[in-house]
């Protein structure tokens, strides 16, 4: 494996009982890159994050995620999993704990520091996704937007090397979906890698260094955002663009 | 109260009536045709009675065997509790083999009488434990030292600690199938959502449930458990059956010697009612808050 790769997956296969989710995914991200991953729904591109990080695991070919391949049952997964942050649709923060809590059980229960050391850690993110007053409120005191940012602090908090978007604005009302993209683009310029699920074309067209459409568990193209955007090669992309991008 | 009145219809007034005849019926009867001879001046005697000999009022038959109730009642709830929550997580787990285990063990406690169900676990497994672990020795040797107020407060006369201890061990394996049921429901109402946040911040499947998933589904259950826990206040009656001193016991020793059937009975009777219609008061009340 060249040492510049991230994740790399090839001739990957998933199937739900008789359903094939995936059908031969061949992809690569470099370390620092910034992919973004879109398609009409049902096109398995939530499939494909969540076996990034095992959430999923898939049939045959192979994953390999920061040198660790991905296998159900394997002993390496929590440390893929430490390495790996996701930000879900859903947010799914801890609502039994506190803010700060949510972000501190990580480095506390899994990485085993200091509770000082966390909890200094988890202001320091809170800073960075700019809700730091919120740290001693509970997940329901807060608003749709607040608690995306919040989840992707408790990500961050375990000094991961890669992060997962599934989706991150699709649950949130339209007045607050631009803050929870501005700390992602903010984000996008600290050098993380990012994979990102998402149908914000904006946000894809600000940060993207590379741009892949799925339809029915396939890969259709993989190219920059300027072709993908004005002249993608696949026509089902076109029309996919078009009708997202009318409005 | 007037209000309650106006509302009554001439159908609550014929119920009430019949009630009552009914009741009256029975005293008659009870009083008439048995003779009975109603001696309540002796009940209390038998809560606490006056020990000359020490000069001060001692707990008799009645409190101690109140006492040994809530001792078997406590004892097993925390038992019940630890091994429900096992059972619980048996019952979720994704191995097939832990999974069928639990539910054959929930199936054998439904479809069987508790009473046989208490005698099979007495004679199979709490008498083997206490003789394997010769507990009865060990038991004599405590209750023969000087300093054993503590142990004297927590599980009453030391001589007796085997049947008191064999009752908990029954009575906690016996709950623990309803309380496992209980358990399982308050794991399956959480999100997936959240044991796949968990899992993907690198959490162990123990830590998963340890610090996210039961915290949740034990917060859920409260009610349903503390339920679950004044049935196991009334269930410990049973471990009357294998010579456990509870209140049952205490009251069948006190009916026999002295023939107040009638009251001892309704005053046993009134100790559980106190006891598990507070309970559900104080419940409710933590409940609300």
């Amino acid at each position: 494996m060249n040492s510049g790769e991230m994740i790399s997956v090839s001739n990957v296969d998933k199937f739900y009982g008789s359903f094939q989710a995936l059908t031969d995914i061949n992809l690569t991200v470099e370390k620092g890159e910034r992919v973004v991953i879109c398609g009409p729904s049902g096109s398995g591109k939530s499939t494909l994050i969540r076996c990034f990080n095992g959430l999923e695991f898939h049939d045959s070919g192979s994953i390999t995620v920061d040198g660790i391949e991905v296998e159900e049952g394997s002993k390496a997964l929590k440390t893929l999993r430490q390495e790996v942050g996701m930000v879900f649709q859903q947010f799914n923060l801890f609502p039994h704990l506190t803010i700060l809590e949510n972000l501190t059980i990580g480095p506390i229960r899994v990485q085993k520091i200091q509770k000082a050391e966390a909890e200094e850690r988890a202001r320091k993110y809170l800073e960075r996704v700019h809700i730091p007053e919120q740290a001693d409120k509970f997940p329901a005191q807060l608003s749709g937007g607040q608690q995306q940012r919040v989840a992707i602090a408790r990500s961050l908090c375990m000094e991961t090397r890669i992060m997962l978007f599934d989706e991150p604005t699709s649950a949130l009302d339209p007045e607050m979906i631009n803050e929870v993209l501005d700390v992602m683009v903010e984000l996008a310029d600290t050098g993380i890698t990012m994979v990102c699920v998402t149908h914000e074309m904006g946000f894809a067209r600000k940060v993207a260094d590379k741009m892949v459409f799925m339809e029915a568990g396939r890969i259709l193209e993989i190219s920059e955002p300027d072709k993908f955007f004005t002249n993608p090669d696949s026509p089902r992309c076109k029309l996919f663009l078009s009708q997202i991008l009318e409005h | 109260m007037r209000n309650l009145i106006k509302r009554l219809h001439w159908i609550d007034y014929l119920i009430l009536f019949v009630l009552v005849a009914a009741t009256a019926a029975i005293v008659v009867r009870v009083g008439g045709v048995l003779n009975y001879d109603w001696r309540w001046e002796k009940i209390p005697n038998y809560i606490f009675r006056y020990k000359e000999s020490e000069e001060r009022w001692v707990a008799n038959l009645l409190v101690q065997g109140l006492v040994a109730t809530v001792r078997i009642s406590i004892y097993a709830s925390i038992l019940a509790l630890i091994l429900g929550v096992i059972l619980g997580v048996a019952r979720c787990s994704a191995n097939l083999t832990i999974r069928m285990l639990a539910r054959t063990y929930l199936e054998f406690l439904r479809n069987v009488p508790p009473v046989v169900v208490i005698f099979i676990f007495f004679f199979f497994l709490s008498e083997q434990l206490i003789v394997a672990l010769n507990m009865e020795s060990w038991a004599r040797s405590i209750a023969r030292q000087e300093n054993n107020a503590i142990w004297t407060f927590l599980f009453g006369d030391m001589r007796r600690f085997p049947a008191l201890i064999s009752g908990v061990i029954v009575l906690a394996l016996f709950e623990s199938a309803f309380v496992g049921e209980i358990v399982r429901a308050g794991i399956q109402s959480i999100d997936r959502g959240q044991r796949e946040a968990a899992r993907s911040i690198g959490m162990s499947w123990f830590q998963e449930m340890r610090f996210i998933v039961l915290p949740q589904a034990l917060r859920k259950v409260l009610p349903p458990l503390a339920n679950q826990f004044i049935s196991l206040v009334k269930d410990s009656s049973l471990v009357s059956l294998i010579s456990v001193p509870d209140l049952t016991f205490k009251t069948v020793e006190l009916v026999a010697s002295t023939r107040l059937i009638f009251e001892g009975w309704l005053t046993a009777a009134a100790f559980y009612f106190v006891i598990c219609f507070g309970l559900s008061l104080l419940f409710r009340r933590l409940e609300n808050k």
